[in-house]
């Protein structure tokens, strides 16, 4: 069974499933949806500034009367501005219908990115909640770094503008979400209107610390057993460092979980989809694929002809140098902005992608000879370098090599130790002010522009139409640019590749040959299921449970040989069937059933058949007796007369002794333990058992 | 179904590590080492043993190396290049990163100072690389479509591994050099609990159980300290990796803490590049040491420097780490010459130096002049310091490892003869597993387990979810019968859990194998039961208990006579708790149960289960229980029908 709780929205914010495997629930990801937070407003107290007539105070809020109710509905129809944003300390938007499910029924949690595990805190301080949580030890440790910036940068927020405490916010009333602007209640309350439940306030970084502990880290293709039932492996999808597919081995079939994956990434080990190969189930949950966009150079771009871009791309080849080039283009950009002067700002989330952007801006920079600072501003920052240079096992082929002759696996190290780029752990940090310099270029973050270095250093350049801001394509860009308007600053939205293409998951899929495949309701008319596929597909959609037919018929038990050879066989007069009863140690272990041989304790070695059928015949029975030197009388019941199946037999030699058959069964009585065990043996001869 | 394992090198001997194992068809060879102690054909391991006509490709399923040193890796370029194997070579990152290094290393001073004729070339050593397939410990390689590998931890240099492999149902562990306890760099071995066939171990300290390794590093510290505080210099002759690493670890940071000055050089080349891999390979090292590799990357040495000739004759205290080990050339033999003359000089040597090398002479006795060759001689005047500390699992280690994977035989390579037949004695007394030490060249044949495989019925494996719990008391009874009648109350309770009672085999031609339910058995066959009892009416004289029950057989009201045979019951009940040994006794009411046998006080005249002579004439006297049992209880029944007949 397999149900799906969020679909997610790009690779910031993967999907998030539950899964009923042999009868453990097991949770697909959990992320937080960072791009909401666009509906919050960055700098408090510019409130004044902008709307001098509204007063910050809440009471006034309250007592709104209809007409100004009406006044604020009409803005709807005007453009957003500013004003519209909720001027309160950010909450975080978790996967709403996942606090629909009661946490201590999760057996086992797999996350397989960084960004699927922003939301993990949230669960593992949650009261009952007792699951397995299995992560990669890459993801596990970037997965650490990121919460930890996340809950600095808030923390960095709360000191500026003070916290409200975490009780209900003013914002989150009916009466003030009735107020905001459609496309605003829309990021809060989802399309249904249901989502303000998954709202929380940030967890703390004591919460990140405890759920860090909860977690068993893997390596890819280490085999972590669940309950001995159920063999969890993760193996890489090429996404980030560290990011995986999940291949679980139940007794009754193999799933795999495909999360966005890339065939041939230029810092993470690339996508394993061999790996895959022998898997009854494949659950593809990565359709970020589908809303592939081309570059736009303005700051609001159209989004349509996506099927046009998208049919461009599936032309080219090689994704890589697709990336590649996109890469080069956006250092051109920033050179051209630094040339003219002006400062580049890139709040991108992807490690991958800025430890692509150092290598590569420097090398423009070198050819061009310019000489500008790159800043990197994060409190994490620091770290994240020093560790990517310590994990050649989590890294490319073409990474490997380095290793492998001796230079450092990403060519920050080298940059570091010149200069060229320098760390900093905050805006405010004393070494950032004596060292600046403008122009520059700044990696920090947050891509939400609501949190970081990120938004202050927008507010210093917004006004500059020589800088440049990258941004990737992950939320609503003119919502996020709202509190910097007017922008005169440059803005180059860009998208990075982050899942399978659609056609190369059919060449995929063909190739796996599955039993069965999940996709996503949307790819209903685009994945053409008239295609002569050897596999049979269903479609979730969001809250809807699915059921798929059992995948294996039944488990496999291993048998020691030796002790299958000990087994006493009987050929049964039906069907003439070899059969024989188990005996043995049982170890289910490993999602193993076997049996084993044990030391037989003295005396109990007499493999007497327990379970008889058929009826026996008296003539029969007699004849087997005095085969063995016991005569008796025979009684016919009063009871069944007529069948003739019931009978009383009365022994007297060599002890007394009587045999009472009915339909149902037959009852043996003799005072001595000899005479009783050989009355059971003559039955037996002519009765079936085992 | 059987392992072979043929031993090329590293039988009954330290060197030439080689051993190929053949599992169910598929065949491994486990390390390529070469013998530093010979320099004819004897150093590599004989592989026309694998192979006659020299087709290796066919002949090898993988070949999996444990680990950079050379007597694991060393003949592993001659035998790719040379011999022509090119099939897959596995080994850990750090070993695929490390072991070039050392091989290079090695052919620099068989060509530069032997003058010999190389063997194989740095050529060969980089295109032998490009056949390794690098894993990560931990990680399930499926080298085809039958075969499995698996790397643990070893902890014996950076990158050691011991290494899994599974064909089938038959599995075995190799576990090349392995340290049982953590070092200053490196953690201790670590491995899961398999159900192993065979295991392979190493057995260098066979017989020796070593102390704290943390007195003897202290002993070092205070050598090198003294030499220095004296204004010496101090030689530490190493190859270029592992054990360089771990004494600078140990130097820089006892340097840190006692805040001494005093340069500590590398020489130039190797070791300072072996560092770089280090730091990039830390996350293989000790948790303590990869903790440190955010703030400060405990091999970024913060007090080595690179050395120059020119520094040998500058006066004032260092240390200088310097290639190759054991003095056998190079550059740690020129500067050997330069200041072993000086009393305040120090030379640290390693545990183990090959015969023939100045290591190995200034190790046996305490010469005072070395002939270098015809023209030279040393005067050989400084203070001599042997390491004794070896990153190799000890007696106490090894046994400790056997046991922890009860493995189903053991073989011992990579020790000394008589110790090594000292521990097979130990591993087959102590552990009771049969265990071979065979010598070169030499195989051992053992067999393996197998397994029939079955498809179950859910209704079978949910009966196995049930537990089926037997307690047997007094199983050691026997054992203390002549000790006081106290032990009896002590002795064992067996637990048996017979989980599978119900299941039926069923085997049909031609098709595979079926595991049912027994009821499921009947409903294929479309038969009902027949239920096949005993029964027998059992007369218990009460004499004793007359007290207790002369009322018992006229009954006044029903509550009186109720209260009464439960009484009746229970008296019994306690009197077969005494002296059954076996089954769980449950009275309900009238009923007295011991698994299926049932027995409730008989009030008919002529029960048709009443036997007659039995004692007739006590017949008056006697209370009437009537039993029934099934086949499976048959003993039980027996049991307990004597007992109740002997009750006085």
């Amino acid at each position: 069974m397999q149900t799906c709780l969020s679909k997610g929205g790009g690779n910031h914010f993967p999907p998030c499933h539950i899964l009923d495997v042999c009868g453990f629930r097991v949770l697909l990801e959990c992320p937080l949806d960072l791009s909401a937070l666009t509906i919050f407003a960055p700098f408090l107290n510019d409130r004044h500034t902008i709307v001098p007539e509204e007063t910050p105070d809440h009471a006034i809020h309250k007592s709104l009367d209809v007409e100004s109710v009406a006044q604020k509905r009409q803005k709807v129809e005007k453009p957003l501005d500013s004003s519209d944003l909720i001027y309160a300390e950010p909450w975080y938007k978790t996967v709403n219908n996942l606090h629909l499910w009661n946490v201590s029924f999760i057996d086992v949690v797999l996350i397989s990115s960084p960004m699927g595990m922003l939301g993990l805190p949230f669960l593992t301080r949650m009261k009952g909640f007792y699951a397995k949580i299995y992560v990669t030890e890459a993801t596990a440790k970037l997965g650490q770094l990121m919460m930890d910036d996340l809950v600095s940068m808030h923390m960095e927020y709360k000191q500026f503008y003070g916290s409200e405490g975490s009780s209900d916010p003013q914002w989150m009333k009916w009466e003030e979400i009735e107020l905001l602007p459609s496309l605003l209640r829309m990021i809060a309350l989802g399309k249904d209107g249901a989502e303000l439940g998954g709202w929380m306030p940030l967890y703390s970084a004591a919460d990140v610390k405890d759920c860090l502990t909860k977690v068993q880290t893997l390596r890819y293709a280490e085999e972590a057993c669940y309950n001995g039932a159920l063999i969890i492996k993760a193996f890489s999808s090429g996404s980030e460092i560290g990011a995986c597919n999940w291949i679980m081995n139940g007794p009754k079939g193999n799933i795999a979980y495909v999360s966005g994956s890339i065939f041939a990434s230029d810092h993470a080990m690339g996508f394993d989809y061999s790996a895959l190969q022998g898997c009854d189930l494949i659950l593809h949950s990565d359709f970020l694929s589908v809303d592939m966009t081309e570059m736009v150079q303005s700051a609001f771009s159209d989004d349509n002809n996506k099927w046009e871009a998208l049919t461009e791309s599936l032309h080219n080849g090689d994704e890589s140098i697709e990336e590649r080039e996109k890469l080069d283009f956006i250092c051109s950009c920033a050179i051209d902005s630094v040339k003219a002067g002006g400062s580049v700002l890139i709040p991108i989330s992807g490690l991958g992608v800025i430890l692509q952007f150092l290598e590569q801006i420097s090398m423009f920079m070198e050819s061009s000879s310019l000489k500008v600072p790159i800043y990197i501003i994060s409190s994490v920052a620091e770290e994240l370098l020093t560790y990517t240079n310590i994990i050649p096992e989590w890294l490319c082929a073409k990474r490997q090599e380095k290793l492998f002759s001796g230079e450092p696996l990403f060519a920050h190290v080298e940059l570091l130790k010149a200069n060229k780029i320098q760390v900093f752990p905050a805006v405010h940090s004393p070494k950032l002010l004596t060292n600046w310099q403008e122009p520059c270029i700044v990696f920090s973050p947050h891509w939400s522009l609501r949190l970081g270095p990120a938004m202050h250093l927008l507010r210093r350049w917004c006004g500059d139409q020589n800088s440049l801001l990258v941004l990737e394509d992950k939320m609503d860009a003119n919502i996020a640019l709202l509190p910097f308007k007017p922008m005169l600053m440059k803005v180059l939205q860009c998208s990075f590749i982050s899942g399978i293409k659609l056609q190369k998951v059919q060449l995929m899929l063909k190739a796996l040959q599955p039993k069965f495949v999940l996709f996503p309701e949307e790819w209903r008319n685009h994945f053409n299921a008239s295609n002569v596929n050897s596999f049979s597909v269903s479609h979730y959609s969001v809250n809807q449970t699915l059921c798929i037919p059992s995948l294996k018929e039944s488990v496999e038990l291993e048998i020691e040989a030796n002790l299958s050879a000990q087994f006493q066989r009987r050929i049964s007069k039906h069907k003439n069937l070899n059969i024989s009863r188990l005996k043995g140690e049982l170890l289910i272990a490993h999602n193993k059933h076997q049996l084993f041989s044990v030391k037989e304790e003295a005396g109990s070695s007499k493999n007497r058949p327990l379970l008889h059928w058929s009826s026996p015949d008296p003539e029969n029975l007699l004849a087997a007796l005095s085969k063995m030197g016991i005569n008796g009388n025979l009684e016919q019941s009063m009871l069944d007369v007529e069948s003739g199946k019931a009978f009383i037999l009365h022994i007297q030699e060599p002890n007394k002794a009587t045999i009472e058959v009915r339909a149902a069964g037959t009852v043996i009585s003799a005072a001595d333990e000899n005479l009783a065990s050989q009355l059971f043996e003559a039955l037996g001869s002519i009765l079936d058992g085992i | 179904m059987a392992i072979e394992c043929l031993v090329l090198g590293a039988g009954q001997e330290i060197g030439k590590s080689c051993v190929v194992v053949t599992i169910n068809g598929k065949r491994i060879m486990f390390d390529c080492g070469m013998h530093m102690g010979y320099d004819d054909h004897r150093r590599y391991p004989d592989f026309s043993l694998i192979s006659k006509s020299g087709e290796f490709d066919n002949s090898l399923s993988c070949i999996i190396i444990t680990h950079f040193h050379l007597d694991h890796v060393g003949a592993l370029p001659f035998f790719t290049e040379v011999c022509g194997y090119n099939g897959p070579i596995y080994m850990t990152y750090p070993t695929k990163a490390l072991a070039p290094l050392m091989l290079e290393d090695y052919r620099k001073v068989i060509v530069d100072r032997r003058g010999e004729e190389e063997q194989f070339t740095s050529d060969h050593i980089a295109e032998c690389m490009k056949k390794v397939i690098a894993v990560d410990l931990k990680q399930t390689v499926q080298v085809d479509k039958d075969l499995q590998i698996r790397a643990y931890y070893a902890g014996h240099v950076l990158g050691a591994a011991m290494f899994y492999a599974k064909v089938g149902d038959t599995s075995m562990v190799y576990t090349g050099d392995y340290n049982m306890t953590p070092d200053r760099h490196l953690g201790a071995a670590q491995i899961d609990r398999l159900q192993l066939d065979l295991l392979i171990t190493e057995s260098t300290y066979a017989t020796t159980i070593r102390d704290s390794k943390y007195a003897r590093e202290r002993e070092f510290l205070k050598a090198v300290h003294k030499c220095v505080a004296g204004g010496g210099k101090v030689l530490i002759p190493t190859f270029a990796l592992g054990r360089a690493q771990e004494l600078c670890i140990l130097l820089d940071d006892y340097w840190e803490r006692m805040t001494l000055n005093v340069p500590i050089y590398f020489s130039a080349g190797l070791t300072i590049q072996a560092n770089m891999y280090y730091k990039m390979l830390i996350s293989w090292t000790s948790q303590k040491v990869k903790e440190t590799y955010a703030t400060h990357n405990a091999f970024d040495f913060k007090h080595v420097r690179k050395f120059d000739r020119s520094l040998i004759d500058v006066p004032g205290p260092c240390v200088l780490f310097a290639t190759p080990g054991m003095i056998s050339g190079g550059f740690s033999l020129e500067v050997f010459k330069h200041w072993a003359p000086s009393e305040m000089n120090l030379v640290t040597l390693p545990g183990y130096c090959v015969a023939g090398t100045i290591g190995h002479k200034l190790m046996s006795g305490k010469p005072t002049k070395i002939d270098l060759d015809k023209k030279t001689q040393i005067d050989v005047r400084c203070q001599i310091h042997q390491l004794s500390f070896s990153p190799h699992t000890d007696a106490k280690g090894i046994m400790d490892l056997v046991k922890f994977l009860t493995p189903q035989h053991v073989i011992l390579v990579h020790g000394e003869k008589p110790k090594m037949a000292t521990l097979k004695d130990r591993i087959q007394s102590e552990l009771r597993i049969p265990c071979y030490d065979p010598a070169n060249n030499k195989s051992v044949h053992i067999p393996s387990t197998h397994f029939v495989k079955a498809n179950a019925s859910d209704a079978f494996i949910r009966s196995c979810l049930n537990p089926n719990f037997k307690f047997l008391k007094g199983g050691s009874e026997e054992n203390f019968d002549s000790g006081s009648k106290g032990t009896s109350a002590l002795s064992l309770l067996q637990i048996s859990d017979e989980r599978v009672l119900e299941g039926i085999l069923v085997l049909e031609k031609s098709k595979k194998a079926k595991i049912v339910h027994q009821v499921e058995l009947l409903l294929m066959f479309g038969e009902k039961e027949h239920k096949l009892q005993f029964a027998y009416c059992c007369p218990v004289s009460i004499d004793k208990l007359e007290k207790a029950t002369t009322t018992d057989l006229t009954p006044e009201t029903n509550s009186l006579y109720v209260f009464q045979t439960s009484s009746l019951i229970q008296l019994l009940s306690t009197r077969l708790s005494s002296e059954l040994s076996e089954g769980n006794i449950v009275v309900l009411g009238e009923h007295l149960q011991v698994e299926s046998f049932q027995l409730s006080i008989c009030l008919k005249d002529n029960c048709p289960y009443r036997k007659s002579g039995t004692s007739q004439q006590k017949k008056s006297e006697a209370v009437f229980f009537c039993c029934t049992w099934s086949v499976a209880d048959e003993k039980l029944a027996w049991k307990i029908i004597s007992i109740m007949e002997n009750f006085n």
